[in-house]
């Protein structure tokens, strides 16, 4: 039995970023969080993926690495190797977190925690044993999100031939040959890492593309890109007649009136996650929840209880780990009564992290049209920037999306070579309202694959330099 | 180590204070414990004491603005002590004033009623902050808006970070100019301004937030009066005595009497806009005209400034232009306060909707004769019923009864209309 100001239920990027925020603004701050620290991002999602697309990454330019003129031998793929890696990495980060707890002085529950009355929080110990902590000022639920199966397709996850993200970070080597249910960032990130290990994937959308939330134009490079390198890519795409064997999967997919019977070793489903809601004593707090089944917020994040917040996944879209962490700041600060900036929800930028890389901030061209705005586009492709040829990374393009009257940064879309770190020039300049023009003014040094931003902005003046 | 002064939660509920005035100057020596402040909350007017020893080094807040709480507000420290690391360089007026907050008074903005004129932007610049007319912070894209709006970046203010002014800020200073678009049709010369804006106290913001969760988004009460217009009878058929051009409706009379009221109560001749009331310092009255198309509420600008005779003619002219649909825009928008009149349906008594931003309109029941005692003694009597729709946000119950204890006077003294 503890008494904190704050106690933070999950200590996922929401919670444990909100936790050192609510400690560095003075209050006394409890984490209760069962598993490791750092949530599905440090320990099932971001960061483990995003060691493995480095391996994947290697293993691709590697391919090429006599173009270069370095010559390597036979090339050989060990996918248990390139898990434990990420395993470590993954550990890595989430002692990281731990560390930055201790300085920060946030206390770590290790246990799973329910909602009690008032503002307090029962727990239960790994060993067994029963506590109650209190929160004098509020409660914070980050309990995160879950992976989850596709019953009504008969994909139900059984850890073995029908698989989730979570199975596939750590198995021992690469499946011969890989389903993949489901193309959007989770999907088409999973489809490059067992493709670059050797594996047959046939990437499976039930919408007519991949990447179905970002621009048409991002959807059809990655495709590309992908066929390309062998890659089976079905969208507009449907399931039947699953029959899930020991040791392999088969279903009928029908594309275009076409039906094909597909057998593989496994199959990865990564059509969304479900938030985690259950069995933490919601309903008897007061805590609503929303027809989507996420936590209700105000816009200071408070629940329907009063002294009650929730942050990051559980508190509904966009499931992404910045988004958590800035919740997660401003939930501190509003307990806190400091000041804070309200979350600015309609510039969070999209990264997806394969081959070709895929970021994006704002509006779609279609959404744009949808909306019968007035707007120029301006693409320079990754082809004619000196940088991506000096690299051989010429996939790809800038897309720039801006009002016609006053230049105002509408959408952002790249494809290409480091494009999830490109876009945060485009994300502050957006934020800050700055238009093409302020783009423009600032020099972009050469040469660099920032330059393509620069000649994207040209374009949608119609004074493009290099193409 | 010098002591930092908080705005500090002086209620439950308190989100944000506006400071009255500083006890102490700067230089001031100062004890723990000392009233540093007078502060305005939500519910009252609550004292900001000192937490450390000293000297006040700095005021942070310029009598009137409004901070959040939590927000740094001034320094305790040694004589002389160096707080510039402390203050990081932040513009301290713009730091602290809370997104939308305009410090009281404003000063007015001018309405030209020349076409040409470029907007005037409707939120004043405050004294004694740094971002007057020239040097406001703002993003470019709010400058291109601007220009473009031909709004004075220095007269609006920004809810960005550190007071920047950013889109929005523009798009709702073009949108509450708009409210009140300027017209050339049949205004009156003018030397004073046409309104006088006031930010909106703490307790305005309290009323304002519960009775719109109670009744919204337009808390509207009613208020109900009978009038006593035989006088107006009797004023009326003497006139019309005296030839076909003095002869006038009852409507008229009513409406030359509600212009003279309103312009004795800007109080209730006010728009709601959101984070401000404007008062109007003229009486542009709307007419709700029924037409084959529905209603159409034309405007007899600067009523109160007009004859009855004028009126009546104003008054037929749109109503017949109404009804023909030959209404310009400008002749039916800019109107302060509305009256709409169903007695010639025999309605006796109505409750009319509000036209927002405005804060009232007046319901005009059917004139009928009644038998009402008068003196003690059975009399028949020629009476109408009133009903004033209050926008409660603005028009508290007292404020609308005594609009209406005067609109009263004049009905029934309708000599009085004359001085």
């Amino acid at each position: 039995m503890a008494n904190f100001d704050v106690i933070f239920l999950g200590g996922g990027p929401a919670g444990y970023v909100g936790a050192i925020r609510a400690s560095q603004l003075g209050l006394t701050v409890g984490v209760i969080e069962r598993e490791g620290l750092g949530g599905t991002c440090v320990l099932w999602g971001c960061i483990p993926a995003k060691a493995l697309l480095e391996s994947s990454h290697i293993a691709n330019r590697l391919k090429h690495a006599a173009e270069f003129g370095v010559k390597v031998g036979d090339i050989t793929l060990d996918f248990g190797v390139a898990m434990k890696r990420s395993r470590d990495v993954s550990t890595k980060n989430s002692k990281g977190v731990e560390f930055l707890f201790k300085k920060n002085k946030v206390t770590w529950i290790r246990g799973t925690g329910v909602l009690g009355a008032g503002k307090t929080v029962k727990v239960t110990t790994a060993d067994g044993k029963s506590e109650t902590h209190t929160a004098s000022k509020a409660v914070v639920i980050g309990t995160g999100s879950r992976v989850r199966g596709l019953p009504q397709a008969g994909l139900e996850l059984n850890k073995t031939t029908v698989i989730s993200s979570d199975e596939a970070l750590v198995l021992e080597k690469a499946p011969k040959s890989l389903a993949i249910v489901g193309a959007g960032a989770v999907g088409c990130e999973f489809a490059d890492v067992f493709s670059a290990f050797g594996t047959k994937v046939t990437l499976i959308e039930v919408l007519p593309r991949i990447l179905p939330l970002e621009d048409e134009d991002a959807s059809a490079e990655v495709a590309r890109a992908f066929k390309k390198r062998g890659l089976d890519v079905l969208t507009a795409a449907r399931l039947s007649g699953t029959k899930v064997a020991k040791d392999s999967v088969t279903m009928t997919v029908e594309v275009g009136g076409q039906k094909q019977e597909l057998v593989v070793d496994k199959v990865l489903v990564a059509t969304g996650r479900a938030a985690n809601v259950e069995n933490i004593g919601l309903k008897e707090a007061g805590v609503q929840l929303t027809d989507r089944g996420f936590i209700k917020v105000s816009d200071t994040l408070e629940t329907t209880a009063k002294g009650i917040y929730a942050i990051g996944d559980v508190a509904g879209p966009p499931m992404l780990a910045h988004k958590g962490e800035r919740e997660g700041i401003v939930v501190a600060e509003v307990i806190a009564g400091a000041h804070y900036h309200p979350i600015n929800y309609g510039n969070i930028p999209n990264c997806t992290y394969c081959y070709p890389e895929v970021a994006s901030i704002g509006l779609t061209e279609a959404q744009c049209k949808e909306k019968k705005l007035d707007y120029k586009l301006g693409k320079f492709p990754f082809s004619a920037n000196g940088r991506a040829r000096t690299s051989g990374e010429t996939e790809g393009f800038v897309k720039i999306i801006r009002d016609a009257k006053y230049g105002e940064i509408l959408g952002a879309h790249i494809v290409g070579p480091h494009a999830t770190e490109l876009i945060h020039e485009l994300l502050v300049a957006r934020e800050n309202e700055f238009t093409v023009e302020e783009i423009d003014m600032a020099i972009h040094a050469h040469p660099t694959l920032s330059e393509t931003i620069a000649e994207a902005v040209l374009d949608s003046m119609g004074k493009m330099i290099h193409a | 180590m010098p002591t930092k002064i908080f705005m500090e939660a002086l209620s439950p509920t308190m989100e944000e204070g506006r400071l009255v005035t500083w006890n102490k100057s700067e230089g001031d020596a100062v004890k723990s414990g000392d009233v540093l402040a007078e502060v305005e909350t939500d519910k009252a007017v609550m004292e900001l004491v000192a937490r450390g020893d000293g000297v006040l080094l700095k005021r942070l807040v310029a009598e009137g603005t409004t901070a959040p709480v939590g927000s740094l507000v001034g320094v305790i420290g040694a004589a002389g002590e160096d707080i510039s690391a402390l203050l990081g360089g932040v513009q301290p007026a713009v730091a602290v004033n809370s997104p939308g907050a305009t410090p009281q008074p404003a000063p007015t903005a001018p309405l030209a009623p020349a076409p040409a004129t470029p907007i005037a932007a409707p939120v004043a610049a405050p004294a004694a902050a740094p971002q007057s007319a020239g040097s406001a912070k703002s993003s470019p894209l709010a400058r291109r808006l601007a220009k473009d709006s031909g709004l004075d970046l220095g007269a609006v203010a920004g809810s960005g970070p550190g007071g920047r002014i950013i889109k929005r800020d523009i798009e709702a200073a073009v949108a509450s100019v708009g409210a009140t678009a300027v017209s050339t049709v049949n205004r009156l010369p003018s030397t004073v301004s046409d309104y006088t804006d006031q930010a909106l106290t703490q307790i305005r913001k309290t009323i304002a937030k519960r009775l719109a969760e109670s009744i919204g988004p337009i808390p509207t009460f009613y208020l109900t009066a009978e009038f006593d217009l035989t006088r107006v009878a009797e004023l009326r058929a003497a006139a019309a005595g005296e030839g076909e051009e003095y002869r006038v409706s009852f409507n008229d009379i009513i409406l030359k009497a509600t212009a003279t009221a309103l312009a004795r109560h800007p109080e209730v001749n006010a728009h709601w806009l959101g984070d401000k009331i404007r008062f109007f310092n003229r009486v542009h009255l709307g007419m709700a005209v029924a037409t084959d198309d529905g209603l159409i509420v034309p405007v007899i600008f600067d009523a109160d400034q007009k004859g009855i005779g004028e009126i009546a003619r104003e008054s037929r002219e749109l109503a017949k232009r109404a009804r023909d649909r030959k209404l310009k825009p400008e002749e039916y928008t800019g109107s302060t306060f509305s009256v709409s009149n169903l007695g010639m349906m025999q309605i006796e008594q109505f409750t009319a909707i509000i036209n927002p931003p405005e804060c009232g309109i007046l319901a005009i029941g059917a004139l009928e004769d009644k038998a009402v005692v008068v003196d003690g003694e059975l009399a028949v009597r020629k009476r109408l019923r009133v009903t004033m729709s209050c926008d409660h946000r603005v028009v508290d119950g007292a404020i609308g009864a005594r609009f209406l204890q005067d609109l009263r006077r004049l009905i029934e003294n309708p000599l009085m209309l004359v001085f």
